[in-house]
């Protein structure tokens, strides 16, 4: 099935299946303009605010830094540097609270800000055109930028697809089809030229045969300007792409299906079908690192909830303390029943607010009492299927959640498990309000534990093997050496180490034998005899055997 | 601050629960419960009433035996659902014994010893049914006409002593108010070698069922479109049972019409209507992946065929039902979609 809905670029689009109509609630904090946060008193950075590996810090104690100093740099291939994201002074690097939801610290880099920003003196302006695309990854990669969808790969990673995939389609995800969240949304009302300017460069640096811009039909007017912008810009391959609102279309398979109807493959990447998505937001960072040469030092923040006094969208340096955004944002209206990082439908609960905002922190919902009231008892499943109708992944997910209760890993894993995007869909439809989701991820952690657990006995099975072989060696060495021993010694009899007591009765003892065969053997008394004597021997015989043989009467 | 509650995504109720959905089922029964009491009197009613005391009765006390709370269980109405249907598939003037034993049988050994709701491989109403055709054949045949067809009508406390005390009102007799069912009739005329244009000359006769018979069909039919409607029930399942057993009908139809009836008659008959929208659609004991729904559907009208044409019984929803049951698993697992971005599944 396909629809065409674009009245200025009809664009086939297509179906993915299940899905889910939710409630917007995203007129909470879509209606006013962004309002830039001043740089707060600390600024709590973390190291790790992407996937792959923590950043290094390379500043200490005590020094100054700069806005956009580079403060810590990435380590390892799939990682990114971090950015003083105002000027001031290093006071400490440790462990602080974190967004995370176990709640647990990790390492961040604490500025006492000084109130001045001061920026160093910015490098000539070049025209990026005459820059090759590994050099504007570079700068990309050095400018801290990860997936501001919340994903927060590292997009110098994503974009350096390999030579061996050639892009064809490039697409912008503006889709932002999680409740509550409006910050793509107010971006592109209001900075669509950095998008346009951001899109300019990926499509210099990634030669796509057309770029898809996909908004959902709930943003009419950032859909307007969007069509303006890229109309005006000349863009001639880019397309403004209006998509049913469906949770989850943001999804990244999801919107690939919905654009081209193709599928990413279960175990590849959509470069291997030609295809690359970024995120709105994280184009519109691109175009500043390469334009201003402004690494990602904020991000615009939806701050909502009924909880929230002035709910809406700030601009807010990386490293805010989320306690200093919301007091700015007049602070809280009452007393907040939870504070979720991210959407409804997939963000995690904070434990406080004294974590500090990061590069993937797209939305704060405090919510005010009974708004999203938790589901408290679970009923047993009743195999209805109302989970298997919503999910966007085709797989089953009663089968799945009674493969986890029973902790069959093996048959989980057969029912495709690791294909689950963790949407949220079939845990929102089912009636016996099952935390279906929370199974799945139990599942998912049991399964890489056991894979690292075996690894570690492998490991250790490795090691147990080459201990046992080195020893084995090592024995046979020592035998080795003491048959040699042996055997030399066994040539050289006149070693010091013989005693020479034993070696003076050896040779007595040759001696006396030696004596004992020189010296004639003595003559017995039947030797050497006449024949006369003979003679008398054989008579004497004769007579002996006569009188045996008969007896006296 | 004060402390925050902690939870795993996705946040916020589901609009949907286990109660609301058998309220639903419930409600969608109320025409056909209404027009069968109209057709068969009272005694409907009080098989209902009776069977659903009865089964909330038994639930709580195998609750009480496992030591399991009684809330959850007793307020998801599973239980009121198992009864009213056991209380519409038995004849309006059954023995009250009868109808305990069958909801007893239902509730403790079908659902409950399994595991109560969501774990019982066989659908609890219809287990009690099939036990209670093959241990008390004559009782649960013995049928009342529908009203047009009768100058007798119980009133509400004859019906009841009639079941209570197995006590008839003065100069009737059980042979004279009961009556076989038309599929039954249908059965034993065909059983004698008549041919259809005779045996529907009889006025036990309506369009294409039985008169009053087909009437009930219709207003479970119609229930059914209401659960449709609410999405409490997918349409795999009627769909292709009802499609299956009018597909087996049309086949014999065609080949030779004086001996098999038209292929509406099998829909509008016994229990077929009720049996595709409420029965086979039970999700717990049901196939639940889209496939093999069809799969499951169609097999259940062809047994219902198959039973009804050649069997030993004159209905066969119930045995069909639970033979299929026993398959559910089976073709749930070889009929797994196929999930997204996987190439057509290898089977191995």
């Amino acid at each position: 099935m396909s629809f065409s809905n674009n009245l200025h670029h009809p664009q086939r689009l297509w179906h993915f299946h299940g899905g889910l109509h939710l409630e917007e609630c995203k007129a909470l904090s879509n209606g006013t303009e962004i309002r830039p946060m001043p740089a707060p008193e600390k600024l709590y950075i973390p190291l790790a605010q992407h996937i792959g590996g923590p950043a290094e810090a390379m500043v200490s104690i005590g020094e100054t830094v700069l806005s956009g100093q580079k403060i810590g740099r990435a380590q390892g291939y799939i990682s990114a540097p971090v950015h003083a994201s105002s000027s001031g002074r290093v006071i400490d690097i440790g462990d602080y609270p974190v967004p995370h939801p176990s709640g647990l610290s990790a390492p961040c880099i604490v500025i006492q800000t000084d109130g001045e920003d001061r920026w160093p003196q910015p490098p000539a302006s070049e025209n990026y055109s005459s820059l090759q695309s590994g050099e504007l990854r570079e700068r990309i990669r050095e400018a801290g930028i990860a997936g501001l969808g919340g994903a927060l790969f590292p997009t110098s990673v994503k974009l350096n697809a390999g030579p061996e995939h050639k892009i064809s389609t490039l697409i912008i995800n503006a889709v932002e089809c999680e409740p509550y969240i409006s910050s793509d949304d107010r971006l592109m009302r209001e900075q669509s030229a950095d998008i346009i300017n951001g899109i300019r460069i990926l499509m210099h640096m990634l030669k796509p045969e057309r770029c898809l811009l996909a908004i959902e039909d709930n943003k009419p007017q950032a859909l307007d300007i969007m069509r303006q912008a890229v109309s005006e810009s000349g863009l001639k391959q880019c397309l403004v792409c209006k998509i049913p609102t469906l949770y989850p279309s943001g999804g990244e398979k999801q919107l690939i299906r919905i654009l081209t109807g193709k599928e990413v493959p279960w175990n590849g990447l959509p470069a291997n079908i030609g295809i690359l998505v970024q995120n709105v937001a994280t184009v519109a960072a691109i175009a500043q690192a390469i334009l201003q040469h402004r690494p990602l030092l904020s991000r615009i923040v939806t701050l909502t909830g009924q909880g929230i006094a002035k709910p809406g969208n700030y601009e807010v340096r990386i490293g805010t303390p989320l306690s200093d955004l919301i007091a700015f944002a007049g602070g809280y209206q009452q007393p907040p029943e939870r504070l979720i990082m991210g959407g409804p439908m997939m963000g995690f609960t904070l434990h406080n607010d004294a974590v500090p905002i990061t590069k993937g922190s797209n939305c704060i919902i405090a919510t005010g009492r009974d708004e999203l009231p938790e589901a408290v008892d679970a009923l047993a499943c009743t195999r209805c299927g109302q989970c298997e109708r919503v999910c966007p992944a085709q797989l089953l997910p009663q089968q799945l959640y009674w493969y986890a209760r029973a902790r069959d890993m093996d048959k989980i894993q057969d029912y495709n498990l690791f294909d689950c995007i963790e949407c949220g869909c079939c845990a929102h439809v089912c009636p016996s309000h099952i935390p279906l989701v929370q199974y799945y991820r139990f599942a998912k952690n049991e399964i890489w534990a056991k894979e690292e657990d075996k690894r570690k006995s492998d490991r250790a099975r490795e090691r147990h093997q080459a201990r046992e072989a080195r020893l084995a060696r090592l024995e046979q060495q020592r035998k080795s050496r003491l048959r040699r021993k042996k055997e030399a010694l066994n040539k050289k009899p006149g070693n010091k180490t013989a005693d020479p007591k034993k070696t003076a009765i050896e040779a007595a003892m040759k001696r006396v034998a030696e004596k004992k065969k020189n010296r004639p053997a003595t003559a017995a008394n039947t030797q050497n005899l006449s024949a006369d004597q003979e003679k008398q021997i054989q008579q004497a015989n004769a007579r002996r055997q006569a009188t045996t043989e008969d007896p006296p009467a | 601050m004060n402390a925050l509650l902690q939870h795993s995504s996705p946040h916020g109720t589901p609009q949907n629960n286990v109660t609301r959905m058998m309220l639903q089922v419930l409600l969608a029964l109320v025409p056909g419960i209404i027009a069968m009491i109209w057709y068969f009197g009272w005694g409907v009613l009080i098989n209902i009433l009776l069977s659903c005391s009865a089964a909330v009765f038994f639930e709580a006390l195998v609750l009480k035996w496992r030591k399991r709370p009684l809330q959850p269980a007793l307020s998801d109405l599973s239980a009121i659902v198992t009864a009213v249907l056991l209380g519409i598939a038995i004849p309006p003037l059954l023995p009250w014994w009868i109808t305990l034993i069958g909801i007893a049988f239902a509730i403790i050994i079908v659902k409950q010893l399994y595991g109560g709701l969501g774990y019982n491989p066989f659908n609890p109403a219809m287990a009690a049914y099939a036990l209670l055709l093959v241990s008390y054949p004559i009782q649960m045949t013995s049928w009342l006409p529908p009203e047009m067809l009768t100058d007798v009508h119980l009133s509400f406390s004859q019906s009841l002593s009639a079941i209570f005390s197995g006590i008839l009102p003065a100069g009737l007799s059980w042979d004279a108010i009961s009556m076989a069912t038309p599929l039954d009739d249908m059965r034993t005329q065909l059983g004698q070698s008549n041919m259809i244009s005779e045996i529907r000359q009889s006025p036990l006769w309506g369009d294409y069922g039985g008169r009053g018979w087909e009437w009930v069909a219709n207003w479970y039919f119609l229930g059914g479109l209401y659960l449709l409607y609410k999405r409490v029930i997918s349409w795999h399942i009627p769909v292709s049972m009802l499609a299956s057993l009018a597909l087996f009908g049309l086949i014999f139809f065609s080949l030779d019409p004086q001996s098999h009836p038209v292929p509406l008659f099998h829909l509008f008959s016994g229990g077929a209507m009720l049996g595709a929208f409420f029965i086979a659609t039970d999700p717990v004991t049901a196939c639940t992946t889209r496939k093999g729904q069809l799969i499951y559907g169609a097999c259940i009208g062809a047994l219902i065929y198959i039973i009804r044409s050649w069997g030993g019984f004159p209905d066969a929803v119930a045995f069909a039902v639970l033979l299929m049951n026993m398959a559910a698993p089976t073709i749930d697992y070889y009929t797994r979609p196929r999930t997204f971005g996987h190439a057509e599944r290898e089977r191995d």
